[in-house]
């Protein structure tokens, strides 16, 4: 890859000292309060609370009481550029990003037009530069409109900076296609990510197929539709020696078939979303159209294996599917539509508040995931050590909040846990060095307001 | 009772209101001036986004019967086909200060999304293949006008539930009567969980004279093109409702318009034991009583007078 794989507008290196906080980095083992000094956007120095001075002209940030994580890393956001940006744009959906404590996203190419050719990605790459909050990595196509019929110039875009290549929204239908693009992974590389569903059995469905389906009469999609998509292609990926990676499992059979084909040595990797790991198809009841995501919703029973599969290692990351839609868009009945929630701003907190707090999974483990999909991507994945690039999020997890009580920087608010009380807020995050996000009631301490 | 959205919704003192006041609206329905003064004044106002003959009209007559003014709006022709969405026609009609807006679609859940964005009471015609609670009433009705108490009878409901809304309200409406219902069809046609609505599922006939009553389910020609099932033809063979298969003792049903020599044979739909025009019969008087309930139900529950009075 010849192209930096990540772009963003320019921002200023900051210079600033985290004074006290509870600093947890499950790959540097460090899980204690310290205080961590940046200079020029680099972490330069760890050191015990209190222990550290404010370098002239350097910010200094109370952070006792509050926790000091890596930046989440998300592989798989909508961005909706070019052609949809009345639902987002990559100023909004990168604001929103930050506010999540995100320090970089990975856009999918399903727009309009599908990201599938090199002007188009040159194009998505100087927008990045003008209006992108944090860093950017763009996934283009795999196969030309998404059409599942030719495969875009994979080299080309790689070595314009292509992290991988995805035809998300749409599964690579025909295996024979698949197989092409996987040998033509082995020469140009770049992770091919999929979107597993057999659309003959997915067919009109617009939510899993189960007992609330059946009650409510709605066509489902049955959890083999994904299922028998992500055996065929971990074993097309087995016999190539290609790399994949599944995105965002539902369904209890898929991560069985991920992790019987990881047992098998296969190059697969997976990610699942906050709301497949904390929502059934029982909340599809009420035919709350914020409900609607593809894959959908499942069971208890799904729900409960993505869980051990992010505990027994399975799965991979936490990965948001951050989907944007209007309104007006949503505003409709369920059956019309369009599938997708948000997720970038609720991601940290809705799973604090599921599955941390009551104890389900462990801290560390959360923010493990939540930072290790760009390393899937071969992306560096952001540690908080000395001469790293600061990419951290200041988080209280005590802040009891509402999601969207204020709205949300995004530009669309179709988020499947508007209303819901959560716990932990993002008070500040960092993105390669400069200040992305500043929660609005979080101020400086006198001395950093001074200087 | 505000709104009637689902059976679901309903408990069986409630169903079992309705169709006593429909018993008393029959009465109407026997007379030379077959019309009362109880909802003189209001507007109903029907929006129907599928064809449909029987349950429009028999919306319609409804409401005139009980004098209030009737508009009809079809999908075909309107603002609907120049792409308005659902909450913007809404809106729109509003302006006409409806008090009831009578609702069909092919969209699960939209009769609910109504009643968020319109003051007036809303009444399901069917929303998509979720549910359909004023056909389940009614034939509710037709039943107890035949057999009096429905407790502990055994109703079979035989065809394309996948497809019907029909099937999800009566398996409810029918339960919450104290019945047991079956359905019974090829497996292609019967949704996958629908065993959690609390009936029993079966793949043939051969036990079909266990049932008192027989509910036999339209097939939609349109539908074959999506090979759900092999041929009509062989469809007819196994699940066909004829002679052979009918008990005397059983009480037939069918929401309508019945496919002869389909799902149900020519000799059947001509017997007596054919409930098909008391079920449409039936139609009027129980979405007489319906309306009544949206409109004057609350009041008429609190004050406790009976549909007497309200044919006084």
């Amino acid at each position: 890859m010849n192209a930096e794989a990540l772009v963003r507008a320019p921002a200023a290196a900051v210079d600033l000292l985290v004074r006290g906080a509870h600093v947890l980095d499950p790959r540097t083992g460090i899980d204690a309060p310290h205080d961590v000094l940046v200079r020029e956007g680099e972490i330069a120095e760890i050191g015990a609370p209190g222990s550290l001075e404010v370098p002239a002209g350097a910010e200094l940030v109370d952070g006792t009481g509050r926790h000091l994580f890596p930046a989440f890393v998300d592989p798989h956001v909508h961005l909706r550029v070019p052609g949809q940006e009345h639902k987002e744009d990559l100023g909004s959906g990168t604001r929103a990003a930050a506010a999540g404590g995100y320090c970089a996203v990975v856009a999918m190419p399903n727009t309009s037009p599908v990201v599938d050719s090199a002007s188009g990605l040159r194009s998505l790459r100087d927008g990045a530069a003008r209006d992108a909050k944090v860093p950017v990595g763009f996934m283009p196509a795999i196969t030309r409109g998404l059409g599942g019929e030719e495969l875009t110039e994979m080299a080309e875009l790689r070595a314009l900076g292509a992290l991988g290549f995805t035809d998300d929204g749409r599964p690579v239908v025909s295996a024979g296609m698949l197989r092409k693009a996987l040998q033509y992974q082995r020469m140009c590389g770049g992770v091919i990510a999929l979107h597993e569903e057999d659309p003959s059995l997915s067919g009109a469905g617009a939510m899993h197929e189960g007992a609330v389906s059946a009650l409510l009469g709605i066509a489902g999609i049955p959890s083999v539709s994904e299922s028998t998509m992500v055996a065929r292609d971990a074993a097309l990926a087995g016999y190539e020696g290609g790399r994949v990676h599944m995105q965002h499992l539902s369904a209890q059979e898929s991560v069985l078939a991920v992790a019987t084909a990881k047992a098998q040595g296969v190059q697969v990797t997976c990610e699942a979303s906050p709301h497949h790991l904390l929502l059934t198809d029982e909340a599809v009841r009420s035919l709350d159209t914020r409900m609607k995501m593809n894959p959908p919703l499942r069971t208890e029973e799904d729900r409960q294996a993505l869980i051990t599969g992010l505990r027994d290692g399975t799965i991979d990351c936490i990965a948001t599917d951050h989907a944007p839609h209007a309104k007006d868009e949503k505003e409709v009945p369920f059956e019309q539509a369009p599938m997708g929630t948000t997720g970038l701003e609720t991601a940290f907190a809705a799973v604090y508040t599921g599955l941390v707090e009551p104890g389900v999974l462990p801290l560390g483990l959360v923010v493990e995931k939540l930072t290790s999909g760009g390393g899937l991507l071969d992306l560096p994945v952001p540690m908080i050590a000395v001469g790293s690039s600061a990419n951290l999020v200041l988080v209280d997890l005590d802040a009891t909040w509402t999601a969207g009580e204020h709205g949300y920087a995004s530009r669309s608010s179709n988020c499947c846990f508007d209303g819901r009380e959560l716990r932990g807020r993002i008070l500040m995050t960092v993105a390669a060095g400069s200040v992305a996000y500043r929660e609005r009631a979080f101020s400086l301490s006198p001395e950093g307001a001074a200087s | 009772m505000n709104h009637l959205l689902s059976i679901e919704d309903l408990d069986r003192e409630a169903i079992e209101r309705i169709c006593d006041r429909a018993a008393s609206f029959a009465e109407v329905a026997g007379r030379e001036i077959k019309k009362v003064p109880a909802l003189r004044g209001r507007t109903v106002l029907n929006l129907f986004y599928e064809s449909s003959t029987r349950t429009r009209s028999s919306f319609e007559l409804a409401a005139k019967r009980l004098s209030a003014d009737v508009v009809t709006f079809a999908a075909s022709g309107s603002s609907v086909e120049k792409g308005e969405s659902l909450k913007d026609t809404i809106l729109t009609l509003n302006a006409h200060k409806p008090d009831v807006i009578v609702i069909r679609t092919p969209w699960a859940g939209s009769a609910q999304l109504v009643t968020g964005w319109s003051p007036a009471q809303v009444v399901n015609a069917g929303d998509g293949k979720h549910e359909h609670p004023t056909q389940a009433l009614l034939d509710v009705h037709t039943l107890r006008s035949k057999l009096g108490a429905l407790d502990g009878l055994d109703v079979w409901i035989v065809g394309d539930v996948l497809h019907s809304r029909v099937a999800r309200s009566n398996i409810l409406a029918f339960q919450k009567m104290g019945m047991r219902v079956t359905v019974c069809g090829p497996p292609t046609l019967i949704p996958r969980g629908i065993e959690a609505l609390g009936c029993t599922v079966r793949h043939t006939l051969d036990r079909l004279a266990e049932a008192d009553v027989v509910y036999a389910l339209r097939m939609q020609h349109e539908r074959m093109d999506q090979a759900w099932i092999p041929s009509l033809r062989e469809y007819a063979a196994l699940f066909q409702i004829n002679a052979a298969r009918l008990s005397p003792h059983q009480i037939l049903m069918h929401p309508g318009p019945v496919n002869r020599g389909v799902e149900l044979s020519g000799e059947v739909v001509d017997s007596p034991q054919a409930a098909i025009t008391a079920q449409v019969e039936a139609g009027v008087v129980v979405r007489m009583a319906v309306l009544y309930e949206v409109l004057a139900g609350s009041r008429a529950s609190a004050a406790a007078p009976s549909a007497e009075g309200a044919l006084a």
